[in-house]
């Protein structure tokens, strides 16, 4: 047995756990179900007894047969409403189990360290979050409650027809197993050719997505020709197990309507072969054909609820990976504070994987200073902000705030004292006015509008149709990256932090919206202590200290003038003309 | 939805043949309730056990022979269905290809390729299940009908009747439904735009520590969704019950009157027995009936869809059919008098003029919106002009074939990714017959042979789609590399170096000038990376504002001159 297999019913338990504050309405549904289906068999029955009343010319006995009807009509109500009842309990169970886990695995992306977010696809956890959790409900608890009313309708079939008649019923169960072994096979066959066909089916997706993705790519290399080349491999290896998965599919509905036709013909014999000995009377007979008609749906019903029985616990397998991940260092003990803003950084040791990245870093920054980080591309300049901002934790040395070792303080006491500016700067969707309070919801329009002010976007946002009301929007909302940051800039002012973490933007913002952004960092920066990642001279030249970072490391610390007559790599990034500068 | 009909062709026979076979199949079952029957009003009425026993070997003979036609059909559908959504898929993304931007842009990428997987699935499912059941269904719901009334039409009333019932029935339902699972996707969609704004910014999330609104907003949208799953839960699940009831009403019905019937000897019981099995099978086909409908209705959506897509016809067309003789004399590119407009409102460019001299670099600078990319965009032809003319080597774009034209330019665009394969795959894209040399030489000239030569594979490293295992920059630096290993006589480098650090960024612009005769068009936000091309245009709002070097833009274009001193850039600036 793999390890995948023996985690099933540890799956199969916490799923259970889930469901338990619906229990009660799992187990109504179990009983309604139960009822309904009794009902469901016994009308047949009743059927087959008035027909026996009607047995010929000037023989049709009517105060009986209408007795039967009577009933008839009494069970039909009551498969029929018990039958809606059940659907509505078990739809109650299962989207509110899904909701619960729903909410539970999105708690769970707000409570993992950031490297399970950095370390995953977005695309993944998202999938988790929705597509999985939605097949736990359609495969587990919609196809636990089909399993249940399978077997009992197979079972009930079977007591109902041995209450009428043994004979008959013996033929019923002799033809049995060919029903179990002809649904086993196609659903085998079902399963591996829809697997191999989804497999084609996302490698093709994959192929359109680059391509239309990146048309520009295919116009301008004249690839259109190799594209539809690639295409069609794909293609018509799709066709071939589409084909076949199509065909698997197709061959249930056949099958069993050919078992059911033996089973029907086999009753029919023996039934008949009965009437003639007086064993049995011609209405039971029709009693025993209706049943003979429903008997092998079940089993078709039941092999393709396995199906996505396993389909649903790998889903749940997935999600409960996620609900899994080790949450961060609880911090509830920690302090909270106000800091004034001095940083000191002591043999910090810190890397992502095994490999040493920042080794015995030390920096002491005094209240209101200005750190500068520089380097080339790609040189991990991030890293520091996600050391200061408690992102990730260092792995040796420490992080002092104000003399307080930042793992002694709560993490929102800690990052309530960093004012965060990012280059991919997020705004959510909402007004603006929700935006700027993002860090202050009790902030008054008089607040929010001062603060926009000194982020020198007010008179953008006035000219906006609908001023602060404007809702931001993933989609073309007219408001540009520029100006989206230079909202973020408003955000910090209001929350008014002793410290700040800025990224300047190296692109993709115009020139006027850059100088709005240069005066506002200016602006925000007065009196607090500010770690900028820099590409401007400006900025780097007035900075108190200057750290130049190289392969995820630092390399070199001073200021300016210290690190020109070092010199060493920033001498050599800074004559490069690092910084846009001659 | 006919329209698509024809991508049947090549599968005519099985689509035809396939209904057929499934009538015969149908057929045979119409017959199991006469046999049956038979069986009661002969061979039990007269005891004859042979004839039970011939009886039911025909019915095992009918549902083998069934069995045989039904997989037959089963088999021609898939077939057919399968070779229908082959040759739709094949044909649809030839027409993408052909399409130019403008009309990619109208869908929408992310859309085009919805339509070509689950819209062509969902369509393909439809041919199928038409092919399979278009004569099934009808002809059991029709034939038991008539069998019905060949037994008794006044009987057979009562199934016209509850026929009528439950169309009414299901169209209700359906028409209550259909709208409440849009509402339901709506629902799902606002959960998942929760669920990626909270991965985007799980910095900023956790920067504000805004953690427990964030799931206060989650646990209102999930709570909402419960609420009209249940809804529509609720009216779907009546359903089946409310068919459930009325065949039983009419089984009830049909024994009531039966009885009068057989009482006054115008009916056998075999008879009545016959029309109740009638009867059940009409239920079974109603209900698949049901399913067909809802698969038709989110098919015919599908269809739409598509057709949109091939209602679409590219905005520029390859008219040239032989390659053009080069004038060696004139100019790599020339704009004359061009203007441009993505949409009828507003000009994007207006009357740009420009010559760019072979073995020159031209720097394209201003701000978002003032039509660089627009501009460079026009030489290869990914739109066409309104007014004016882009001339290529003395010869206008629009005579040259697409392939001969874009050969000769490299042109990386601002955010071009990589496609999945290996690097050497992605730099023979051009061409396949390029040279492992001069892929490593590109790679050296666009600064990527350090880190590229650094993988464990080398040229063979796998490069995962859009070049996701790269780092942005480094990303960069491959696409420039992709467009050189070409050899292009033209390069374009739409601010296609924003990622790369300053100095990497002037070491690629030195190795650039040393391939000889390579005409750059360099677009940038950053003056630092255009001040030293021979010749600048500086564009606002679609318009030329001034054209010349570095030094003389500085003292004449004021836009120009502001752009550089919010970057720092003074006028000694050109080294």
């Amino acid at each position: 047995m793999s390890g995948k297999e023996k985690n099933k019913p540890r799956t199969v338990a916490r799923i259970l756990k889930y469901v338990k504050p619906y229990m009660f309405w799992l187990i109504l549904a179990l009983i309604l179900a139960v009822i309904q289906i009794a009902a469901t068999l016994l009308a047949p029955i009743v059927i087959g007894k008035a027909i026996d009343f009607i047995i010929a010319e000037k023989e049709v006995y009517f105060d009986e047969v209408f007795v039967r009807l009577l009933q008839l009509g009494g069970l039909v109500a009551a498969a029929a409403l018990f039958q809606w009842l059940v659907s509505l309990c078990t739809n109650k169970v299962s989207y509110r189990t899904i909701r619960d886990i729903r909410r539970d695995a999105f708690d769970k992306l707000n409570r993992v360290p950031l490297k399970v977010i950095d370390g995953s696809s977005r695309g993944d956890l998202m999938t988790r979050v929705g597509a999985d959790t939605e097949q736990i409900s359609d495969g587990l608890i919609q196809g636990f409650t089909q399993l249940f009313t399978g077997i009992v309708t197979v079972v009930g079939t079977l007591c109902f027809m041995l209450a009428v008649n043994v004979w008959v019923t013996l033929v019923v169960v002799v033809v049995t197993p060919l029903s179990i072994v002809v649904a086993y096979f196609i659903a085998k066959g079902c399963h591996d050719k829809f697997k191999s066909q989804s497999d084609k089916r996302g490698e093709l997706g994959g192929l359109c997505e680059e391509m239309l993705h990146d048309f520009k790519t295919v116009k301008a290399f004249s690839y259109e020709a190799a594209a539809q080349k690639r295409f069609g491999v794909i293609n018509k290896k799709l066709q071939k197990v589409g084909v076949k998965a199509q065909f698997y599919s197709a061959m249930v509905n056949p099958c069993t309507r050919f078992v059911n036709g033996i089973v029907y013909a086999a009753v029919a014999i023996m039934g008949a072969f009965l009437c003639i000995n007086g064993k049995l009377s011609v209405g039971y007979l029709s009693t025993f054909l209706t049943y003979a008609n429903q008997y092998t749906k079940p089993f078709n019903e039941i092999t393709g609820v396995i199906t996505e029985l396993q389909t649903a616990t790998a889903a749940a397998a997935r999600v409960f990976k996620l609900l899994d991940e080790a949450e961060e260092v609880d911090d509830a003990n920690g302090r909270e504070f106000t800091a004034s803003g001095d940083i000191s950084i002591k043999e910090v040791d810190f890397s992502y994987s095994d490999k040493p990245l920042i080794q015995n870093f030390n920096l002491e920054v005094k209240h209101g200073q200005r750190v500068a980080i520089v380097g080339p591309t790609g040189c991990g300049k991030t890293t520091l902000i996600n050391l200061l901002m408690r992102f990730y934790d260092v792995k040796g040395g420490e992080i002092l705030v104000d003399g307080v070792n930042i793992k002694d303080m709560t993490r929102k006491s800690l990052r309530q004292n960093f004012g965060m500016v990012l280059q991919d700067s997020w705004l959510f969707h909402g007004t603006i006015r929700e935006n700027i309070a993002y860090g202050k919801e009790s902030a008054t329009d008089e607040e929010i509008v001062a603060a926009a002010k000194k982020a020198h976007i007010h008179n953008f946002i006035m000219r906006l149709k609908d001023g602060y009301d404007t809702v931001i929007s993933d989609k073309d909302d007219g408001i540009s990256q520029g100006q989206r940051q230079l909202l973020c800039i408003a955000r910090i002012m209001l929350m008014d932090p002793p410290m700040l973490i800025l990224d300047e933007a190296t692109s993709n913002i115009d020139t006027r919206t850059e100088i709005r952004i240069q005066k506002a960092f200016a602006e925000i920066m007065k009196g607090r202590t500010s770690f900028i990642v820099a590409h401007r001279l400006s900025t780097i030249k007035e900075a108190d200290i200057i750290l130049v970072m190289k392969d995820g490391n630092v390399i070199e610390k001073g200021n300016h003038d210290s690190l020109m007559a070092l010199g060493g790599f920033y001498k050599t990034l800074f004559e490069a003309g690092y910084g846009d500068a001659q | 939805m006919f329209k698509l009909i024809k991508y049947l062709k090549g599968y005519g026979v099985q689509t035809v043949i396939a209904p057929i076979f499934k009538f015969v199949e149908a057929f045979f079952e119409l017959i199991i309730p006469i046999i049956v029957a038979a069986i009661v009003d002969v061979g039990i009425k007269n005891g004859d056990t042979s004839y039970v026993l011939k009886a039911g070997a025909v019915m095992v003979a009918l549902g083998a022979a069934g069995l045989i036609f039904s997989l037959m059909c089963q088999y021609l559908a898939a077939v057919s269905s399968s070779g229908y959504g082959t040759n739709l898929r094949e044909a649809m993304f030839r027409h993408i290809n052909s399409l130019s931007f403008a009309e990619l842009d109208k869908i929408g990428s992310s859309s085009m390729l919805t339509r070509i997987t689950s819209d062509v699935n969902q369509t393909q499912q439809a041919v199928a299940m038409f092919i399979r059941l278009i004569t099934r269904v009808p002809f059991i719901v029709i034939g038991s009908a008539v069998m019905a009334f060949l037994i008794n039409w006044q009987l057979a009333l009562i199934f016209v009747g509850g026929a009528i019932v439950i169309s009414v029935i299901l169209f209700f339902i359906m028409r209550a439904t259909i709208p409440s699972y849009k509402k339901v996707q709506a629902r799902l969609d606002d959960v998942g735009e929760l669920t990626e704004e909270n991965l985007t910014g799980a910095r900023v999330v956790r920067a504000f520590s805004k953690q427990d609104e964030e799931r206060a907003d989650f646990d209102a949208a999930t709570d909402k969704l419960t609420k009209v799953s249940e809804a529509v839960g609720r009216l779907s699940a009546l359903l089946n019950p409310l068919t459930y009831v009325v065949i039983n009403a009419c089984i009830i019905a049909v024994i009531a009157l039966g009885g009068y019937k057989v009482y006054d000897g115008a009916l056998t019981q075999g008879n009545l027995i016959a029309l109740v099995n009638y009867l059940s099978q009409i239920l079974l086909a109603l209900i698949v009936f049901a399913n067909l409908i809802v698969t038709f209705t989110k098919a015919s959506a599908s269809a739409s869809r598509i057709n949109e897509v091939f209602a679409l016809s590219p905005s520029v067309r390859e008219t040239a059919e032989k390659n053009v003789e080069r004038d060696e004399s004139a100019p790599e590119v020339e704009f004359d008098s061009v203007c441009f407009s993505y949409n009828a409102d507003r000009l994007s460019l207006k009357d740009i003029s420009l010559k760019i001299p072979r073995g020159s670099t031209l720097g394209i600078i201003g701000a978002t919106g003032s039509g660089k990319t627009t501009l460079v965009n026009l030489i290869p032809r990914f739109y066409d002009v309104i007014s004016g003319g882009v001339r290529y080597r003395g010869t206008d774009v629009k005579n040259y074939p697409f392939k001969q034209l874009r050969d000769e330019i490299g042109i990386v665009a601002q955010k071009t990714g990589l496609f999945s394969g290996t690097v050497r795959e992605n730099m023979k894209m051009g061409d396949e017959s390029i040279s492992d040399d001069d892929v490593i030489a590109a790679l050296k000239t666009a600064q990527a042979y350090d880190f590229v030569s650094a993988l464990p594979d080398f040229l063979d490293a796998p490069v995962a789609a859009g070049g996701k295992n790269f780092s942005g920059g480094q990303r960069q630096r491959l696409t420039i590399a992709r467009a050189l290993a070409k050899k292009p006589s033209l390069l374009i480098l739409d601010d296609s170096s924003s990622a790369l650090d300053t100095l990497t960024d002037k070491r690629l612009r030195t190795a650039l000038k040393q391939i000889p005769d390579l005409t750059t068009i360099i677009v940038s936000q950053r003056c630092g990376s255009i001040k030293d091309a021979d010749n600048i245009i500086v564009l606002d709002d679609g318009e030329d504002v001034g054209q010349g070097t570095h030094a003389q833009l500085y003292d004449d274009c004021e836009v120009y001159r502001e752009i550089c001193q919010s970057q720092g850039v003074g006028k000694g600036g050109a080294k």
